[in-house]
């Protein structure tokens, strides 16, 4: 039983979204304020997070960026639509996708779902190698561990998945809708800037020189291509 | 074209004055000239051939009688010679004629001044006659006398036949007069010159207002209405820009007014939705509970419970519409442009809501139209349109999409969407797009939020692109989206043929 924590401010939609997450088959927590929710974090260690961005005291962006620094927890983070600068931020501190308010109960189930599927990965296809070799990046597909020149790569669940996509075909051009389909398993008209955040973010864990990629290439106008150089 | 913009320059006050100054100026000198002209010639001639004619008789009278009579050839010669000699300038030509007689004073003299009627005039009326003519270009005066006799008792005088004439040349009077027409036309000069300068100024002072006038009747024309102008003295102008300035005044503070309560307004949508989220969001969170457990429920408990429920959804939708509406009127909705297939885009519209058997597509073939715009909101564009069409209009309902290449070489992507109704009412036609405009005051609020062709509008424009509704001849509505799609992306190009098959 997956195991998701609330953090959510305003106790209507809390209670609503811990009722309907259970009928679900959720084990759920809620936390009212991100320090509660930190706090949690710990003892109940959740399988998921459902992050408010509005929260009193200490903003979500700041407990986005509080839980990532030891904890790859996948995060959802629940936004009012429009609030474009939040979710850009909270996509580039690490969470793994959005939802806008009000959201229905089967939609945030579905995406929590998905968001728990990115780290399952499929079983390795029998007669591949257990790990393969691009550069100095190690892939392990069994064992879903990534390591640079031999030091292992702490990759969140949409940047590890990310990777496997794009590192499974080797220069192939993937459109960010391919990916947003692929990774995330968000509609076609979903929004991209979760695929660019993602992007972004695996670069810099892999060691990408700004400007130079060496795995992860644009392809301008289309998407992104993975080849080792 | 040149005709009209010449005659444009031509009738400009600036123009109009200096013309006006010139003329002015032009006939004063002109008028002045030609009298002082008039007068003046008259009186230097006047003087000049008076005097040469008091001398020329009293020469005549003097000479006469030291001459026997009639007089011989040799006499006539030397009687003409002596007359000559009497003038105060050695030019006097005379010619004495007596009978058939002819003698001049300067041999071979053919003097031609005199003219046949002259002649006659002096004969017939034994008066001093006088003529100026102009010979080879040469004024000169003509003087003709008769020679008399005094009868005996001094009460007649008798023509002796001898007749008397004298030309002299009067260039130098010509001189004096040629040198006052020189000095009007220099006058003339400066004086125009002058009438110029003056009708620029003038221009100038006039002109300067208007054009600060005209600057700023623009500048407020395009919405700047703190424009104000710098008031100059005390003349007509300056009561017009004066005016201009309360007007300005007033106009500015009507708007400012109207803007604030219609912010006002915007913000007040804004905020009541914004409030109605969270109360949603709680709601919205447990509709599905409610769904779920109305089966087991007693039927009057299920319907109410699947009406809440039901109505929660609709009122999310609202809310979202209007949180929607309230960032474009805030400027804050931004696009989140990306490279896809348009066609593929709207294939997955009307797949997602399950509308692909009841819409007829046109659709160009999988990576013909490629186009750079926000996915998002053009599926809320073709949704909407769509949703609409089935609304509205008639079965069945047509969906095409095609590429074309604006005049300036700007790739554009066409969307049209018509349906077989009974087409849209002239009166409401203006409307179609406004917000919460519905077209017949019965009709039921469930046919959708009342948004969303504003929202449809709003999303195009976004992306500077167009949308209009009309009429088919054959019957049906039909709207026509006309979006930019962006340059076509060589890199991109080349990357489709590696595109693989996950699309």
């Amino acid at each position: 039983m997956p195991r998701v924590l609330i953090i959510e401010d305003d106790r209507a939609v809390r209670e609503g979204l811990r009722l309907a997450l259970r009928r679900q088959g959720h084990e759920v927590e809620a936390a009212a304020t991100g320090e509660d929710g930190l706090a949690r974090l710990r003892s109940f260690r959740p399988d998921a997070v459902i992050l408010d961005l509005m929260l009193p005291g200490m903003p979500g962006l700041e407990v986005c960026r509080r839980i990532r620094v030891h904890d790859q927890v996948p995060i959802i983070m629940a936004t009012a639509r429009g609030d474009d600068t939040d979710v850009v931020v909270g996509l580039e501190a690490g969470a793994d996708d959005y939802v806008v308010k009000p959201v229905r109960a089967r939609v945030l189930d579905a995406r929590i779902r998905a968001v728990l599927r990115r780290t399952s990965g499929p079983p390795a296809e029998y007669g591949t190698p257990r790990t393969e070799h691009h550069g100095d990046l190690a892939i392990d597909r069994a064992g879903l561990t990534v390591t640079h020149q031999g030091v292992p790569v702490a990759l969140g669940p949409s940047e590890l998945r990310l990777l496997l996509v794009l590192s499974a075909s080797p220069g192939q051009v993937f459109s960010r809708r391919q990916l947003l389909e692929a990774v995330w398993e968000h509609s076609y008209h979903g929004d991209a800037r979760l695929v660019d955040a993602c992007v972004k973010r695996l670069r810099s864990k892999i060691g990408e020189v700004p400007g130079d990629p060496r795995y992860i290439h644009t392809v301008r106008g289309f998407g992104y291509r993975f080849g080792a150089r | 074209m040149r005709a009209p913009r010449l005659l444009r320059a031509l009738s400009s006050l600036r123009v109009r004055l200096v013309v006006a100054f010139a003329l002015v100026a032009a006939v004063a000198t002109v008028t002045t000239g030609a009298f002082t002209f008039r007068e003046a010639r008259t009186g230097v001639l006047q003087q000049s051939q008076d005097t040469v004619i008091e001398d020329f008789r009293e020469r005549v009278d003097t000479l006469v009688p030291n001459y026997r009579f009639p007089p011989a050839r040799s006499d006539l010669e030397s009687f003409a010679s002596d007359v000559a000699r009497g003038g105060r300038s050695d030019n006097w030509r005379v010619l004495a004629v007596y009978r058939e007689l002819n003698a001049t004073s300067v041999t071979g003299d053919a003097f031609r001044e005199l003219s046949p009627a002259m002649r006659e005039s002096v004969h017939a009326r034994r008066a001093t006659v006088f003529q100026r003519v102009t010979v080879d270009g040469r004024p000169s005066l003509v003087v003709g006398m008769p020679v008399t006799f005094a009868g005996q008792y001094r009460t007649e005088r008798r023509a002796s036949g001898l007749e008397v004439y004298l030309t002299v040349p009067q260039t130098e009077e010509q001189g004096y007069v040629d040198a006052l027409v020189t000095a009007i036309e220099r006058a003339t000069v400066p004086a125009l010159a002058l009438a110029v300068l003056l009708a620029l100024l003038a221009a100038r002072g006039v002109l300067r207002p208007v054009r600060a006038l005209r600057r700023a009747t623009r500048s407020i024309a395009e919405g700047r209405l703190d424009t104000r102008l710098t008031v100059h003295g005390s003349d007509e102008l300056a009561d017009l820009s004066h005016t201009f300035n309360e007007t300005a005044a007033a106009l500015e503070e009507s708007v400012t007014e109207l803007r604030r309560m219609e912010a006002g307004a915007r913000r007040f949508a804004a905020d009541v939705s914004h409030e109605l989220r969270t109360p949603l969001a709680a709601m919205s969170a447990v509709t599905d509970v409610l769904d779920e457990d109305a089966a087991g429920l007693d039927d009057d408990t299920a319907m109410a419970v699947r009406l809440i429920s039901e109505e929660t959804t609709k009122l999310a939708d609202l809310v979202n519409d209007l949180m929607e509406i309230s960032r474009f009127d805030a400027g804050a909705a931004a696009l989140h442009l990306d490279d896809i297939d348009l066609a593929e885009c709207v294939r997955r519209t009307l797949a997602t809501r399950g509308w692909l058997q009841t819409v007829h597509t046109g659709l160009p073939e999988p990576g013909v139209l490629r186009g750079r715009v926000d996915p998002r909101r053009l599926d809320v564009v073709v949704a909407n349109l769509v949703a609409n069409a089935l609304r509205h209009g008639a079965l069945p309902v047509h969906l095409r999409l095609h590429g074309q290449q604006e005049a300036g070489g700007r790739r554009q992507a066409v969307i049209e969407v018509a349906d077989s109704g009974e087409g849209i009412p002239e009166d409401v036609m203006p409307h179609v797009f406004d917000r919460f405009y519905k077209s017949d005051a019965a009709r039921t609020r469930s046919e959708g939020s009342g948004l969303g062709l504003a929202i449809t509008a709003e999303n195009v424009r976004l992306h500077g692109g167009t949308v209009r509704a009309a009429n088919r001849p054959q019957g049906g509505a039909v709207f026509t989206v006309v979006l930019p799609v962006g340059p076509e992306d060589t890199e991109r190009r080349a990357a489709r043929p590696r595109k693989g098959d996950r699309s």
